[in-house]
């Protein structure tokens, strides 16, 4: 780039950080719902989207069922009692106010991030300081953009496809999530206010990884989002979700609903890291993760693929699923659950075999440290027409200590006597002789411990796309240092 | 190089080893030779730094200074090598990937820079093809379906490429049968030069058949109750450990 070009978009890139900064304080009142939840809020929300009549009956309709929910209270998490009315539900992103340099965040973040090796520019962005300007962004999600455009593949906000291709939005939308599925899902539907819409057209391969990493305000998701994914005829979509480092974020719940469609032949591979804060050793703060991921697998041989490495919140409740309909359909969810501290985990998937020839593969790895309870929960249920269905769930469990606790609770129905399901669990310690091994060899405490985790963990990292798995592989280490005394 | 001083060790309540004396110079191989239970790999443990053995007298002086007061992996990166009677299995990390981070973790401490991904390959296979290790094994997670050979061959792997001053064989020929015991002799023998000092610890006289040593000691009891030349492990061999030890008595 010329000397000149390069003022010239320096300029650029400078007013536009101006007019965002102007905007957002100007924004700062009116983002805010008043605090509390209740057809007001909804409206509120509606109309701050600019949504179409339709939207709002949606959302209104899911209000004023979540009001006959009751909170679901079967999983192994405890908590204390959430004041629906005590919180705000639409307070955008920008209401957060920026602060203006590094040093007023927190140290051990910003040491995070340097182990994870994030840009500074990332850091700044990811820790809420003020950014004038992220040149590498810009750039690569212009060419993105293009890509994906010659390629028919649409990616962006819901809010911004709800406005645009209202057609596909409503064919779509809460036909894998009911709008009455669950307490949270139901939240989620009256109160939502971003998220990521992907359409991937008849026959298309996505041409790269999609990440919200790569939309602009990927780092300003709300506290619910929804996402829709839909893979159409004999395509190919690999979504990445969250990003590997911590987002400091005081807020106490996070309810999101993710809906996969993969019709005949399609395949989606949706990968997610989630490593939000998880409250400090002694269990204070961090974040409540109530979220509902189900993928429908609608067309005859489609695949839907969800691996997840879950490090953050303070507790997740979480269970990514597969609806095997098409015949010959293969759901598969590989999962890493790490918990420390006094971290909960109640994660785990459902399969669900409705067609005949329908396979499923499980692999769930849970790790648990510190004083904190780690549960694998899972269903493989396999209908009557579900001829020939096959399922293999594998569930390790690793414990580092004395204080923690793995649980294994799986459910297992067949109404089809040629249905094979096999199940195996494990249970181990990460022993003293191993750890004396590699300190022999000179690995340090917390390099070994990451080392045998990772170990442990390798048939479900293989998973992940490969930028993603190195990054991942460290957030490993990360999250269990100390862990052993 | 290695002064080992009235050294007394207990494993919980258990005294083990009861004033034990020895000295090791550079270049020198030493055997150490005992019957079951005599406190052998209690002294392996003991050098390489093993959490729950306890020091309650005496010292251990490695190149003048205290080694009792370093962590382990700190003896690793300055030259302690122990290679273990029983090598542990870790599911899922390929020996490659093992071999590297220890490697590079040494280089760390010793305040060197990291060897790249193919530094270290390169370094691997060189000192891989003279012990046999295939390309194969080195691809399989670490010891996790090894056979017997097979660990041992990888543990003298590891000494020749982390190059210590001084090595420690546990009981190196325990489970081996002949030709994978000359193979690890040989291993064992290509590594010794004058700046490295071996501490050859066995229950059998057959070991020494291949790796001939300067000096035997005895331990009994957590003691050194016999010392000779190499001469000393045939006598062990032709009379067996009761013997020395009525002798001793």
């Amino acid at each position: 780039m010329s000397s000149v070009a390069q003022q010239e978009t320096k300029k650029q890139v400078a007013d536009i950080g101006e007019k965002y900064k102007y905007g957002f304080v100007t924004d700062i009142e009116m983002d805010m719902a008043p605090r509390g939840l209740s057809e007001d809020t909804v409206r509120f929300i509606s109309a701050k989207k600019g949504e179409p009549e339709w939207m709002l009956e949606w959302r209104l309709g899911a209000f004023r069922r979540w009001l006959t929910m009751k909170e679901p209270k079967w999983a192994r998490v405890h908590y204390p009692d959430i004041d629906y009315q005590n919180a705000y539900y639409y307070a955008a992103p920008k209401n957060t106010p920026l602060k203006q340099s590094l040093d007023e965040v927190d140290p051990k973040l910003l040491e995070t991030y340097k182990k994870l090796g994030i840009p500074l520019h990332e850091q700044m962005a990811l820790a809420g300081v003020a950014v004038d300007a992220v040149f590498d962004s810009v750039s690569v999600a212009t060419t993105f953009k293009g890509k994906l455009n010659e390629a028919g593949v649409i990616f962006c906000p819901i809010s911004e496809a709800i406005r645009d291709y209202p057609e596909l939005v409503q064919k779509y939308l809460g036909s894998v999530v009911p709008v009455t599925d669950n307490f949270f899902a139901t939240l989620n539907a009256a109160v939502f206010s971003d998220g990521t819409f992907v359409y991937v057209p008849k026959g298309v391969r996505c041409p790269m990884e999609l990440s919200t990493y790569f939309r602009i305000n990927a780092s300003e998701t709300g506290q619910f989002e929804r996402t829709i994914i839909i893979a159409d005829e004999g395509s190919y979509v690999s979504y990445l979700e969250g990003c590997t480092a911590p987002k400091r974020d005081e807020n106490q719940l996070h309810a999101a609903v993710v809906e996969l469609v993969a019709l005949d032949n399609a395949e989606i591979k949706y990968s997610t890291v989630q490593n939000w804060y998880p409250g400090d050793e002694n269990g204070l703060g961090g974040i409540f993760n109530f979220v509902t991921k189900r993928g429908d697998c609608r067309g005859v041989k489609s695949k839907i693929s969800w691996t997840q490495v879950e490090t953050g919140a303070a507790l997740t409740w979480k269970y990514p699923s597969c609806i095997l309909r098409g015949e010959g359909s293969v759901g598969e969810f590989y999962s890493i659950a790490i918990a420390n501290n006094y971290q909960q985990a109640d994660t785990g998937t459902k399969m669900i075999h409705l067609g005949a020839n329908t396979k499923s593969r499980i692999i769930s790895k849970g790790i648990s440290a510190g004083k904190a309870q780690n549960t694998y929960r899972g269903l493989v249920s396999v209908y009557g027409k579900a001829k020939n269905a096959r399922n293999y769930t594998q569930c390790d469990s690793l414990l580092i200590g004395g204080e923690c606790g793995a649980h294994t609770v799986p459910y297992i129905e067949s109404r089809n006597p040629t249905a094979r399901i096999e199940h195996e669990a494990t249970t181990s310690k990460i022993a003293e002789d191993q750890l004396f091994y590699c300190l022999a060899r000179g690995i340090p405490q917390d390099e070994a411990v990451s080392l045998i985790v990772n170990g442990f963990c390798r048939e479900v990292l293989q998973q992940l796309p490969m930028e993603f798995a190195v990054e991942a592989q460290k957030l490993v280490g990360i999250s269990l240092e100390g862990s052993v005394g | 190089m290695l002064e080992i001083k009235n050294l007394h060790v207990s494993v919980g309540d258990k005294p083990i080893l009861k004033g034990l004396t020895l000295s090791i110079q550079p270049g020198q191989v030493h055997a150490i030779m005992g019957p079951n239970g005599s406190g052998k790999s209690t002294l392996s443990y003991v050098l390489a730094g093993r959490a729950g053995y306890d020091i309650t007298e005496g010292s251990i002086t490695y190149n003048g200074e205290d080694l009792t007061a370093l962590p382990p992996e700190e003896r690793a990166a300055k030259g302690v090598f122990l290679a273990m009677q029983y090598p542990v299995e870790i599911p899922g990390v390929t020996t490659m990937t093992f071999l590297k981070t220890a490697l590079n973790s040494q280089r760390r401490t010793r305040g060197e820079s990291d060897l790249d991904a193919i530094g270290v390959l390169k370094l691997v296979r060189a000192k891989a093809k003279t012990l046999n290790v295939s390309e194969e094994m080195l691809k399989r997670a670490l010891n996790v379906g090894f056979s017997g050979g097979e660990k041992k061959r990888l543990e003298i792997l590891q000494m020749a490429l982390f190059e210590p001053r001084l090595a420690i064989l546990d009981e190196t020929d325990s489970g081996l049968d002949i030709d994978a015991l000359k193979l690890v002799a040989e291993g064992v023998n290509l590594l010794r030069s004058p700046e490295r000092a071996m501490l050859v610890i066995t229950h059998y006289q057959r070991l020494l058949d291949y790796i001939v040593p300067d000096r035997i000691h005895v331990l009994a009891k957590g003691r050194i109750v016999a010392e000779g030349g190499k001469e000393l492990a045939l006598e062990l061999e032709a009379k067996g450990y009761e013997h020395i030890l009525k002798d001793v008595a």
